[in-house]
């Protein structure tokens, strides 16, 4: 392998939301917490999701510790999912395993943008983990406390 | 030592991952196996495999042999005076969860304390957290000097008459720390308490008398001295494991079995419950031939050679953070600056050199180097200079590929 085939896992846009993440921080308020690590490498993340009376996800951040591709796919999650109803989010999280997987994906009307720079994370199974930490918290947030 | 024959006695080593040729510097997570190891295992299963300790037909005979055999290779490998006192595990932490839920439980009450030390392994800190836990006992924390050492000072003033179990790593698998255990024994038996020795990263590497150690209780793995995985060793002062309680009951273990009750064989039998793990022993057994014929003071010598070129050239890369003091056993963990060490296993790897990433199974030493992971790599008796060079060249790579981001 050679710094070619580390282009498929390490693309621009990754890199770009791991030096300047989006969304990364916390929320006050009435807002729902969750947090998860990945207990073999020490990962951790915590989403903050606040949820409107229409089922629309108004406002999210995530804060935590992590490699660049959890750190970016955290970042990417944020991004992709706020504004979006909450079954339109969970949609997208399946989606993203799927993609994870090396599965064929069909989006439908649902915009992944950059998201689809992960796909080449499922080339690195040893990596399969980061990139799901984050949308698996934030299922876990929208789960638990709904 | 000639380094060169020895690596071909390791098939494992000899291939190309990613385009490059393998260097492997995770031995410490487990060490790869011999020719003769893999051999040996194999040679049973085709011509002696067997149940031990039963039947009378001869490949019974055979199989109890090997079995026993390699017990007697293990009691001689460390020094122990009976092969009653080597009971055979699974593995390090099986071993140290006997003494834990046998000696532990019958023998700490409430008020008692229990020491052990921030570097340990999880399977060194959770067994005691549970005897703690169901006891009523205080669990202590043996504090660290800053550059990851213990002072026998601070034992001194830790371990008090009512410390009951000190239990500490031989040898420290995040920062190479080898530990003063002689000496704590002393001090814990003046203080009326046993100790307890997680030796996973001690036998594999250094010539290791338990009596001359004078520790109660040593756990270590066959995995990370060339044997197969699921082996491993709990060695207990006999007159210690004769007044323990077994953990595990059924078959192998038993003397008579009445309706209602039952009594144990004799040691080291009665810790051995079930049909025992006979190939991964007899694996063990070879392991330690193979270990002997270079010679363990050959093999501490060469580790030592490689560490020190390792910290030499790796301490030279700016930007890199290394953990714990400066002698040190056979590994160093570090971290590259603006690099996470997932990132730097990954970019290693594709250059064909495998070194861990993470928190080590040791998540409250992460806590007290005030990082969530760092990079390990890992030396053994096949490891060279040369692949010293190619982690730093790696190293070099990783932190070009990654500089341009920051």
């Amino acid at each position: 392998m050679s710094f070619n085939n580390l282009d498929t896992l390490y693309r621009q846009v990754i890199m770009d939301h791991y030096k300047s993440p989006r969304n990364k921080g916390t929320l006050d308020g009435s807002v729902l917490i969750a947090e998860m690590n990945n207990p073999s490498c020490g990962d951790r993340i915590e989403v903050y999701v606040h949820i409107n009376d229409d089922e629309v996800i108004e406002d999210i951040k995530f804060d935590g510790e992590g490699c660049s591709i959890s750190m970016a796919s955290a970042s990417m999650m944020t991004q992709a999912i706020k504004g979006q109803k909450v079954e339109d989010a969970l949609k997208m999280s399946e989606l993203f395993s799927q993609m994870m997987m090396g599965e064929d994906i069909d989006p439908g009307s649902l915009e992944l943008g950059d998201i689809e720079a992960l796909q080449g994370v499922s080339q690195f199974p040893a990596r399969i983990n980061c990139a799901t930490l984050g949308w698996k918290t934030m299922e876990r947030t929208v789960h638990e406390n709904n | 030592m000639d380094i060169a024959s020895i690596r071909e006695e390791f098939p494992v080593l000899d291939q190309k991952v990613n385009g490059h040729p393998l260097v492997y510097l995770d031995s410490t997570a487990t060490a790869q196996k011999p020719r003769s190891v893999i051999e040996a295992v194999d040679h049973y299963y085709r011509h002696d495999n067997a149940n031990v300790h039963r039947g009378v037909h001869t490949l019974g005979t055979r199989a109890t042999d090997l079995y026993e055999g390699a017990r007697d290779k293990v009691r001689r490998f460390i020094h122990a005076n009976s092969t009653a006192e080597i009971i055979f595990t699974r593995g390090t932490t099986t071993s140290l969860n006997i003494v834990a839920q046998s000696y532990g439980l019958a023998n700490v009450r409430e008020g008692d304390e229990i020491v052990i030390s921030p570097m340990e392994h999880h399977s060194n800190i959770i067994p005691w957290q549970q005897v703690a836990k169901a006891t009523g006992a205080t669990l202590t924390y043996l504090p660290l000097q800053e550059d990851g050492t213990i002072s026998l000072e601070d034992v001194r003033e830790t371990v008090t008459s009512n410390t009951k179990i000190v239990a500490i790593a031989h040898v420290s698998n995040v920062l190479g720390t080898v530990n003063p255990v002689k000496e704590i024994a002393n001090i814990a038996h003046e203080n009326g308490a046993v100790i307890v020795v997680d030796g996973a990263q001690g036998v594999p590497h250094m010539e290791v008398n338990v009596q001359d150690l004078d520790c109660d209780f040593y756990a270590f793995s066959g995995h990370k001295m060339c044997a197969p995985t699921g082996i491993g060793v709990l060695y207990g002062k006999k007159e210690l494991l004769e007044a323990m309680e077994p953990v595990e009951f059924g078959g192998e273990m038993i003397d008579f079995v009445h309706l209602y009750e039952s009594t144990w064989k004799e040691l080291p039998w009665k810790f051995e419950g079930g049909t025992p793990i006979i190939a991964g022993a007899i694996g063990l057994g070879a392991a330690i031939d193979f270990l002997n014929e270079i010679g363990m003071d050959h093999i501490s010598a060469h580790e030592q050679k490689i560490t020190s070129y390792a910290m030499e050239r790796l301490s030279s890369i700016e930007g890199i953070d290394i953990y714990g003091p400066k002698e040190r056993a056979a590994l160093v963990t570090f971290n590259l600056n603006e690099v996470h060490s997932h990132d730097t296993a990954t970019i290693l790897d594709s250059f064909g050199i495998a070194v861990r990433a993470g928190h080590h199974c040791a998540q409250p030493l992460m806590k007290w180097l005030d990082v969530t992971a760092t990079a390990r790599a890992s030396f053994y008796l096949y490891n060279t200079e040369e692949e010293i060079d190619r982690l730093v060249e790696g190293l070099t790579k990783a932190k070009e590929y990654f500089g341009d981001v920051f």
